[in-house]
């Protein structure tokens, strides 16, 4: 007992470093670490200096908020904006609730986004637009404070939110006519809607292939196979060419919205990286624990959904995560086909003859647009990581 | 006290697990060839030989972890053949304990022993996890409830396990190796248990190397050497008076130290 308490006692030693300390150990230990060290800080110094000179003095940032609208909905007609509003609303309502249900990743997701919303508030665009932006604001922290605590409302949010998903689209496109036609989606609109689609219905349609690929049974394991090698074997904007191209030309009678046909390109293509991934995952799971749950009595299917996704999915979320952000990026490539999303409004705005010149500004703000979205999903799957990362060793 | 109901492949009043000619090949390796038994409700079964003997791949026949190729397997009355309903009916009434416990890593202790009653007994979550609170109750780590497997030693782990398995309130409950994988200490703790699940009347078939275990627990002893019985016999003339030179050997060399 003594010995035990004595050695509670001892604290492991403690190692500080001063910064001079740190930076003398680590690049300024040896004449060749110096001269490198010093190298670096100069090359550092002149490229921050080329860029910041640049970007306070040379750059003609005015092409950005001249074509705010443009970036952010492409040729959406401005009589019907209050469709995209009314999408943000949806949205707004779902994240608040779901912020005041789940608190915790959710929570910090709310409050950025009531903030984005507050500084769209107070800059200096138009009153009407403001005014959609205070009820942005209203809207998210009303549903907050709505839904705190109503722990029992969680599979109706989780309900609502795969429900919202044909709702959004409906309002979006309105009916015949008097609504918008896809033709006319743009801007960033166009790249969330199809990197959302993308994502919401490549991510099952991975682990159902990615199931198949396992199966016992010979066609269906030939078939997925066969499948997956095939799309992973092509680029994807062949891929896109083929369904802008090749569907109307061989299947004439078949009318399928250009942007649909986009949609369902990039899900199919990513499905088959999604698969992949989760199948190395799943070949992670000892057999032990498909024995485990069989010898309780769980069905293939129980077995799965409770016992081995759960965990393969866990293990994968990093090349999950990446494949999502792939696929985010990879939108981009429908600007080719002559879709105007995000990028395809960049390239229009500088072939604009009134902002001749501009690529630089235009470029890096698409850049930084893009990057925003990138990181915060990457954000995410490290939290995300380490919520589950309870009781896994 | 200790009861001897059967004589070696004698007559049984009421079989609980009848096994006829049971045959079993990985590739071309023919590991079970020919396995004739039958346990009675109640029994408790040792099941022992040298590792490569067949015998756990035996007792995973019987909850078919692994399938027959021949003979034929009745398990409470349920024959077991391709057909999934009863393979899933029998698995139900089948308890299994594994060597490497197999507990789930993404789920409590608790949430281990519940989710059969819940997903497959249909059970409501709160009834469900009052069985499992009494039933870690009785493997004495009713405090290790609300702990994930990987923050619990293995002796604990392998008591989570068994009583998962409980939770099922199986007839018959399969142990293939439950102490192999355990520090010398945490042996005990495991034994101990499956000591007051026998006292308890559980019908019992346990593949073990615990001698000691098998000598004080077991009705009857089966001897497994290359994919056959070859012994089977009470502990008491399974140890004190062996009939196979092979049966001699193994119990010679397992008692040496």
């Amino acid at each position: 007992m003594e010995d035990r308490e004595l050695t509670q006692e001892i604290k492991p030693p403690v190692h500080t470093k001063s910064p001079a300390r740190w930076l003398k150990d680590n690049l300024f230990n040896t004449w060749y670490n110096v001269l490198l060290s010093c190298l670096v800080l100069v090359v550092l110094f002149f490229a921050f200096k080329t860029l910041l000179t640049w970007a306070f003095t040379e750059a003609t940032w005015g092409v950005i908020p001249a074509n705010l609208q443009l970036f952010g909905v492409g040729a959406y007609p401005r009589e019907q904006i209050w469709r995209v509003w009314s999408v943000i609303y949806i949205f707004c309502l779902l994240v608040g609730l779901s912020a005041g249900i789940w608190g915790a990743l959710t929570l910090r997701f709310a409050l950025v986004l009531g903030g984005v919303w507050f500084i769209g508030a107070l800059s200096p665009f138009e009153l009407s637009t403001r005014g959609w932006f205070l009820g942005a604001v209203a809207i998210t922290a009303g549903s907050l404070l709505l839904g705190r605590g109503r722990t029992n409302l969680r599979p109706w949010i989780l309900g609502a939110w795969l429900l919202s998903f044909p709702l959004i689209m409906t309002v979006l496109r309105g009916f015949g006519e008097n609504g918008v036609l896809t033709s006319n989606w743009g801007g960033l609109l166009l790249t969330l809607i199809l990197a959302v689609v993308g994502i919401v219905v490549s991510f099952p349609l991975g682990v159902f292939l990615a199931l198949c690929r396992q199966s016992d049974l010979p066609a269906i394991r030939w078939i997925s196979t066969a499948y997956i090698e095939a799309v992973r074997g092509v680029p994807l904007i062949t891929i896109l060419f083929m369904g802008n191209i090749l569907v109307p030309i061989f299947m004439p009678g078949l009318d399928i919205n250009q942007v649909l046909r986009m949609m369902l390109g990039i899900t199919f293509f990513s499905a088959a990286y999604m698969a992949e991934n989760v199948r190395g995952g799943l070949q992670g799971i000892p057999r032990g624990q498909h024995e485990a749950a069989q010898a309780i009595g769980l069905n293939y299917v129980q077995t799965m959904l409770f016992i081995v996704l759960p965990q393969a999915l866990r293990s994968v979320i990093p090349a999950i995560v990446g494949q999502f952000i792939a696929l985010f990026k990879d939108t981009s490539l429908v600007a080719i086909i002559g879709l105007i999303d995000l990028l395809g409004v960049a390239r229009s705005v500088i072939a604009n003859p009134d902002w001749f010149g501009l690529q630089a500004e235009v470029y890096l703000f698409a850049a930084i647009i893009y990057f925003i979205f990138s990181y915060s999903m990457s954000y995410g799957s490290q939290e995300i990581e380490t919520a589950l990362g309870v009781g896994n060793t | 006290m200790k009861t001897h109901l059967t004589e070696p492949q004698g007559k049984i009043k009421d079989p609980i697990i009848v096994c006829e000619d049971v045959h079993k090949w990985f590739d071309d390796f023919h590991v079970l060839k020919g396995i004739t038994t039958s346990f009675e409700k109640g029994e408790k079964a040792v099941i022992c030989g040298p590792s490569g003997s067949g015998k756990s791949t035996f007792i995973r026949t019987l909850n078919r972890l692994e399938e027959h190729q021949r003979g034929k397997i009745i398990v409470d009355g349920v024959e077991l053949s391709d057909d999934l309903r009863n393979i899933n009916l029998i698995r139900q009434e089948v308890g299994m304990v594994f060597q490497q416990f197999n507990l789930f890593p993404h789920l409590s202790n608790l949430e281990n022993i519940t989710l059969g009653p819940i997903r497959v007994r249909k059970m409501t979550k709160s009834e469900a996890e009052e069985i499992a609170l009494s039933l870690l109750e009785r493997v004495d780590i009713a405090d290790q409830a609300y702990k994930f497997p990987a923050e619990i030693s293995g002796g604990q782990q392998q008591r989570v396990a068994i009583a998962r398995a409980l939770a099922m309130e199986p007839k018959i409950m399969l142990f293939d190796e439950p102490t192999s994988a355990l520090d010398p200490e945490m042996i005990t703790e495991v034994l101990d248990v499956m000591r007051e699940l026998a006292r308890s009347g559980m019908t019992m078939l346990v593949v073990t190397h615990e001698m000691g275990f098998a000598r004080e627990v077991a009705d009857r002893i089966l001897f497994f050497d290359e994919g056959a019985i070859v012994e089977d016999a009470a502990p008491a003339d399974f140890f004190d008076n062996p009939q196979h030179e092979r049966t001699k050997l193994f119990i010679s060399q397992t008692l040496q130290h």
